[in-house]
């Protein structure tokens, strides 16, 4: 684990969890003693030359780390204006993507903390695939919150966590997607706090989430960095995110924020068109407001009741996104815009075609918005992208988009 | 009527305060103030109307299908202050219970304010600590409000003087750890709690989560100053044929709630 300090600027002193007026912890008094336990083990762990030998070895051997970075020539050449576009797999991780790296850590405190069951939320089920198999590894009881909605987008995914041991709870509460599922395992923790811990997936919720999560996924950038600079001798005119909650990319981001020539670039999820209303780009479209913990931007109405979100991507699909995000996007230090589903498919097929890599939806919003950004800054760019995982699980959603399968799974002639 | 002076009320009676739950907008805006006025008059002291909220994360399945409803059915802040002023008018004090974005959104001094001129006499709010904002409290002191904040079974006593010296009007104290709902045992630890809680402040405690029945109000009241059921009401009205059958039910169970108070 990278333990270098906090980048000065971004996270304020003066009230922990807070980056700028965003972060900080709106939840009931019922789990503070549970974010108060989980703040004071990371804290502790994380100057614990033991735990960060432990989870070095973890993400070495059993993760797979480092990933590499992947030269897409011929993506660059023939998809993104000729720019230079360098891939950070995280793809190549296992179980499928970055998710993993973060769910290592905290699987680790909770054994730290002495806890013997973890539950999760999940989207696409990347980060509740990663959770089901951090506690098969270390022998923790688990149980997965996932939107009905998405269990049935995800169906490969949900028979992954079950054949790893876990308990997958459909939620068909609200939406019957993420925020739904984040909403039942709030509900659970607050219940079964003294046996549980809640291993959070993105850096969003109350303080120390935001925290520990992007510390957990600094990782991807501090490795692309060095690898960039290895490759081409300089550091990256552009890295390119896709953002849901915003794990993945905080991850890729932090270790460039204090290199000030690298522009940072968070793609959302346009759904069907940011003015449709269907979409899930909370930074572009929402306001700032408290949603699972913690102020951010989100989708929300005049009434400040939460607003359904839209995406292709269920790793996407949240009407929330993470403090830090919130705050990058206020500073200027970051740029955010909307990806919609179609130039996210589009970006899924040319990678699949000109590079040999079928990359997670979500990863598709950031390919098109490198394509975007190799368009704008030309070829003599390079743009890294955080291809956060692969897309297998996506097989099924894709090739009904594209005419390959029909809505019943039948192949096509 | 303040709150102060319901529990005062109560106090001088030999019991405890018997306080009742309903959200505004459930199961319409009308038939909410129809069914909180019939609380009042079968001796609920001091009534809690919730603001519904699309994300309630500390509610179980009852108030969660009560509030979707009211939200489906467009009811807006607006409306739960019309709500607040026809049960206030009544004499008995009201109470808003409201995660915290919808009154962010509103604004908390604009909330404040609104209130106060309904006649609310304060807010419950189950996701705001006392630590975790600047703006309620200010704006509440400024136009007289209770702030009414919650103790856990699983909060440190640091946290207990903490939160308590930022109360006004009395305490609201969660029974179990958990979510909204009807439970058949509601826990030693609220005894506890509530001792924890007392060594802190001379305001009122009241006691909520899990409790139903008349026998449970019975076993709360033994040592705590108020009772709080909401879970129970909402079942009422969710069960009911019509809305005038679950507004005779809601009274039913208040009048039964009310004896329970007073067998301590």
């Amino acid at each position: 684990m990278d333990t270098r300090p906090d980048s000065g600027h971004v996270l304020s002193a003066d009230r922990p969890g807070r980056f700028g007026p965003y972060g900080g912890r709106y939840v009931p008094e019922a789990l503070i003693a549970a974010l108060d336990e989980l703040d004071r083990e990371y804290t502790a762990a994380r100057q614990d030359p033991a735990f960060t030998a432990e989870l070095d070895h973890l993400l070495t051997t059993y993760t797979g780390r480092p990933t590499p970075v992947t030269e897409a020539a011929r993506f660059g050449a023939e998809a993104a204006g000729g720019a230079r576009v360098l891939l950070k797999r995280e793809d190549l991780n296992h179980t499928g993507s970055h998710k993993i790296n973060n769910v290592l850590g905290q699987a680790l405190l909770t054994k730290r903390i002495g806890k013997p069951r973890v539950i999760a939320e999940t989207g696409a089920g990347q980060h509740g695939v990663a959770t089901a198999t951090a506690a098969a590894l270390m022998g923790l009881e688990c149980v997965i919150y996932m939107g009905e909605e998405d269990t049935r987008r995800q169906a490969l995914n949900v028979a992954r966590m079950r054949l790893l041991g876990a308990t997958v709870v459909p939620v068909t509460t609200g939406s019957r997607t993420l925020k739904d599922a984040i909403n039942e395992a709030l509900r659970d923790w607050v219940t079964n706090v003294e046996t549980t811990n809640y291993v959070f997936g993105t850096v969003a919720g109350p303080h120390p989430f935001p925290t520990l999560v992007r510390d957990l996924q600094r990782v991807i950038g501090v490795e692309a960095r060095q690898q960039v600079l290895d490759l081409t001798g300089r550091l990256p005119d552009a890295v390119a995110a896709c953002v849901g909650g915003g794990s993945n990319a905080i991850g890729i981001f932090h270790a460039f924020v204090d290199d000030a020539d690298v522009a940072l670039y968070g793609f959302e999820a346009g759904g069907d068109g940011v003015a449709t209303g269907r979409h899930a780009a909370t930074i572009t479209a929402g306001s700032p407001g408290v949603l699972h913990g913690a102020r951010s931007y989100l989708l929300q109405d005049e009434m400040g009741q939460t607003i359904e979100s839209h995406s292709i991507s269920a790793g996407l699909d949240y009407p929330g996104v993470g403090p830090e995000h919130a705050w990058l996007k206020d500073t200027g230090r970051a740029t955010y815009e909307p990806v919609d589903d179609a130039d996210a498919m589009e970006a899924f097929r040319l990678l699949c075609r000109t590079e040999g890599i079928i990359p997670a939806i979500e990863s598709s919003h950031a390919l098109a918005g490198a394509r975007r950004l190799g368009e704008r800054l030309g070829p003599d760019a390079t743009i890294l992208v955080n291809l956060s995982g692969r897309g297998d699980k996506d097989v099924d959603t894709a090739a009904k988009w594209f005419g390959l399968m029909s809505e019943s799974g039948e192949v096509q002639a | 009527m303040t709150t102060s002076v319901a529990f005062e009320k109560a106090r001088a009676e030999g019991r405890a305060a018997l306080v009742g739950y309903l959200p505004a907008g459930y199961p319409s805006v009308d038939g909410s103030i129809a069914a909180l006025r019939a609380m009042i008059d079968a001796g609920v002291d001091i009534v809690e109307v919730g603001l519904p909220y699309s994300d309630p994360l500390i509610d179980g399945p009852v108030i969660q299908t009560a509030v979707d409803a009211a939200l489906r059915a467009g009811t807006t802040t607006t409306d739960v202050l019309r709500v607040v002023e026809a049960v206030a008018a009544t004499g008995a004090p009201a109470v808003v219970m409201s995660y915290w974005n919808p009154l962010d959104r509103y604004g908390a001094q604009a909330f404040a304010r609104d209130l106060a001129a309904a006649g609310g006499s304060g807010v419950i709010t189950p996701d705001l600590t006392p630590d975790a904002d600047d703006s309620w409290i200010p704006a509440a002191r400024e136009h007289g409000l209770d702030t009414v904040f919650l103790v856990a079974p699983s909060s440190t006593d640091e946290r207990i003087a903490m939160t308590t010296a930022a109360c006004r009007g009395f305490v609201y104290a969660t029974s179990v750890m958990g979510v909204t709902g009807t439970r058949e045992q509601v826990g030693d630890a609220a005894a506890g709690l509530v001792g924890r809680t007392r060594a802190t402040t001379d305001l009122p405690v009241a006691v909520g989560l899990g409790v139903s029945n008349a026998t449970q109000a019975a076993e709360i009241a033994a040592f705590a100053d108020g009772v709080v059921v909401g879970s129970a009401f909402v079942r009422r009205l969710l069960d009911a044929a019509d809305p005038a059958a679950g507004v005779a039910s809601v009274a039913e169970l208040a009048a039964d709630l009310a004896g329970g108070v007073r067998k301590r």
